[in-house]
């Protein structure tokens, strides 16, 4: 076990590597020079060659040979961008945005949680839904309500969830004044972040009535971006179920007497998750790329709606750092759902 | 065939694809205007009536005439995306397979570097550096469909070079080349048949997606995603603007994964579900 860990662990380090090269090279091969794009009609030829300078565009791109050659010291080989990317990434710098000036991180470290919390609330309502959901097809297969199921699945992986986003701002926020169409507090109140988490948040501080509001504000956005996982999950829990119903172990407990719910909930459902496990992982990863499409329409001040922001506007340094962050974030996630097989299915041992 | 007819969901499925098929290639000849410049901006913004069932947008153009010109652009990508990344991953993963080694090693971390991108936004990184417009979106999708097909085919094949007719093929002094396309590809074609049709209305709806967030089709091209994206800021007033191409999206994509679903049935009835 420790040994796969710790391999599993380390396993990431060349895919890491390769994704920040990939990131880099994506933003290399770029005819633009960035130092053009930030200054604008404004630049000067000079000032242009000044901030490629203070950027560091002048120096080669990956080794810096002529360097070598006449000073002799090997460390000039590595003063080229990417050696001065890979150092200052290992910092924590990404940068900082062309509009606001602001450093990247930083940023980040506002925005995150924000998109953590619709990201929790998203899977929690997917999961949810999808496994009540496919346990019950799974349970009444070959029915009509199977039927029914399966296209509700089907459907939730066919929406394109920007569009599900405004249909339900539409219907629940313009028609029916049900649920706030946008943010994730009344404009009004105030909350001293402490996670950044607001549901969490309001009840750090006390504030039951804001916790209640933070709670209406994510309900829409969250099912939004919820609906594609709520799919995957529930076609893998009802065949995954199918699976596991149909096994020796199974009719033993019901023909033993065991009353049907604990059968189907404790010998065929716990059985039936590993894989459900990793359907929900998977989502989970694909909602931090969603969260870009429906943060943008719900006003949601997350890392997606930044990222969106920053398409609009050529942001590079922000589109390559929240890019690069979200790919990092989608690794060790996938990791960790690895790892939660062992806990889930003590069969499973490395 | 016949047991493939008996599938309810994927005759239906077939259905769909079939309309969208037929109406978007005789979109010229159905709704004959020039759906991105014939404008009449006498008629803005008006809610569907008999003349336009599907309304007028903010310039006066048909909107029912720019979905079915959309589906165009859309179907069309949808194909060349396809095609360029099975084409591409299936060569790769075939690669991998039949030379083994460090070669292999190579290509599987590169698949698994783009693999480390969750869903569109590799895509939304080259297209934000290469500049936005529906031919980077293209190459930008179809670069992300790679791993798909790697993984499938070069697992396919590996599963296939130790069985006795591909080493017997070799014993008789046939080239690796000769081999993987006369006697592996064959073999393999039932996964990747299923892997293509499963990835049309995915890639219908990253193609919407990347034209929504201004990543794809540029105006005045009638692309789904990005007239979602223009009725978006008229959506108090005129709802019809991004309400009609968000379900012809929905439609075409239901269709295709119907019919993707029924055809993986069809070739792998252990998959199921």
């Amino acid at each position: 076990m420790t040994t796969y860990l710790i391999r599993r662990v380390l396993g990431i380090i060349p895919v890491l590597l390769g994704v920040t090269f990939l990131v880099f090279a994506i933003n290399r091969i770029v005819p633009s020079n960035p130092a053009v794009a930030i200054l604008g009609d404004k630049g000067t030829v000079e000032s242009q060659r000044q901030l490629a300078e203070e950027l560091g565009l002048n120096k080669p791109v990956f080794f810096d040979v002529e360097g070598y050659r006449s000073s002799g010291r090997f460390g000039q080989l590595f003063d080229s961008q990417y050696f001065k990317y890979m150092g200052e990434l290992l910092t924590g710098n990404l940068g900082k945005s062309f509009m606001t000036r602001a450093p990247v991180t930083d940023s980040l470290k506002v925005r995150f949680p924000a998109t953590m919390e619709l990201a929790l609330f998203s899977i929690l309502i997917g999961s949810t839904l999808g496994i009540v959901l496919g346990v019950v097809a799974a349970l009444r297969r070959g029915t009509w309500v199977d039927t029914g199921m399966l296209f509700i699945a089907v459907s939730g992986v066919s929406f394109p969830v920007f569009w599900t986003a405004i249909v339900l701002i539409y219907l629940f926020s313009v028609q029916l004044g049900w649920f706030p169409p946008a943010g994730r507090l009344n404009v009004t109140s105030t909350l001293q972040p402490v996670t950044g988490l607001f549901v969490l948040d309001t009840l750090l501080r006390g504030q039951y009535k804001l916790f209640l509001d933070s709670l209406h504000h994510l309900v829409l956005p969250a099912f939004a971006l919820g609906t594609h996982a709520m799919a995957l999950i529930m076609r893998m829990t009802r065949s995954s179920m199918l699976d596991v119903l149909r096994r020796d172990y199974v009719r033993t407990a019901a023909s033993k007497g065991v009353p049907p719910l604990v059968v189907v909930m404790k010998h065929a459902f716990r059985n039936a998750l590993v894989p459900v496990v990793t359907v929900m992982g998977l989502s989970f990863g694909s909602l931090l790329s969603g969260a870009i499409l429906v943060e943008a329409i719900f006003n949601w001040p997350g890392v997606g709606s930044w990222i969106f922001n920053a398409i609009t506007q050529r942001d590079y340094p922000v589109i390559q750092g929240g890019v690069l962050f979200v790919a990092a974030v989608f690794i060790v996630l996938n990791m960790l759902v690895d790892l939660s097989y062992v806990l889930i299915d003590p069969r499973i041992r490395y | 065939m016949r047991r493939f007819l008996r599938n309810r969901s994927g005759v239906i499925g077939l259905a769909i694809v079939l309309f969208f098929t037929v109406a978007t290639l005789l979109a010229p000849v159905l709704r004959p205007y020039n759906a991105g410049t014939d404008r009449n901006l006498a008629k803005r913004l008006k809610p569907p009536s008999a003349e336009h069932v599907l309304g007028t947008d903010e310039l006066g153009r048909d909107v029912l005439t720019r979905v079915w010109h959309g589906g165009r652009v859309s179907l069309s990508v949808s194909l060349l995306v396809v095609g360029f990344s099975a084409v591409l991953g299936t060569a790769l993963g075939v690669l991998a397979a039949i030379m083994r080694g460090w070669l292999d090693l190579t290509l599987s971390w590169f698949v698994d570097i783009l693999l480390a991108f969750p869903g569109i936004l590799l895509a939304i990184a080259i297209v934000a550096a290469l500049g936005a417009n529906l031919t980077n979106a293209l190459i930008a999708i179809s670069i992300m469909g790679i791993p798909g097909y790697y993984r499938v085919m070069r697992s396919a094949v590996i599963g296939l070079r130790d069985l006795e007719f591909v080493q017997a093929a070799e014993a008789l002094g046939s080239s690796k080349f000769r081999v993987a396309v006369k006697h592996l590809l064959p073999n393999a074609l039932s996964p990747l048949i299923v892997q293509v049709t499963l990835a049309i209305g995915r890639t219908v709806l990253t193609i919407a997606s990347l034209g929504f967030l201004g990543l794809g089709a540029q105006p005045p091209t009638p692309e789904w995603g990005l007239m979602i994206k223009a009725g978006y800021s008229q959506f108090l007033t005129a709802p019809w603007l991004s309400i009609a191409p968000g379900f012809a999206i929905y439609l075409a994509v239901l269709g295709f994964n119907m019919l993707g679903d029924a055809i993986r049935d069809h070739f792998d009835p252990q998959l199921r579900t």
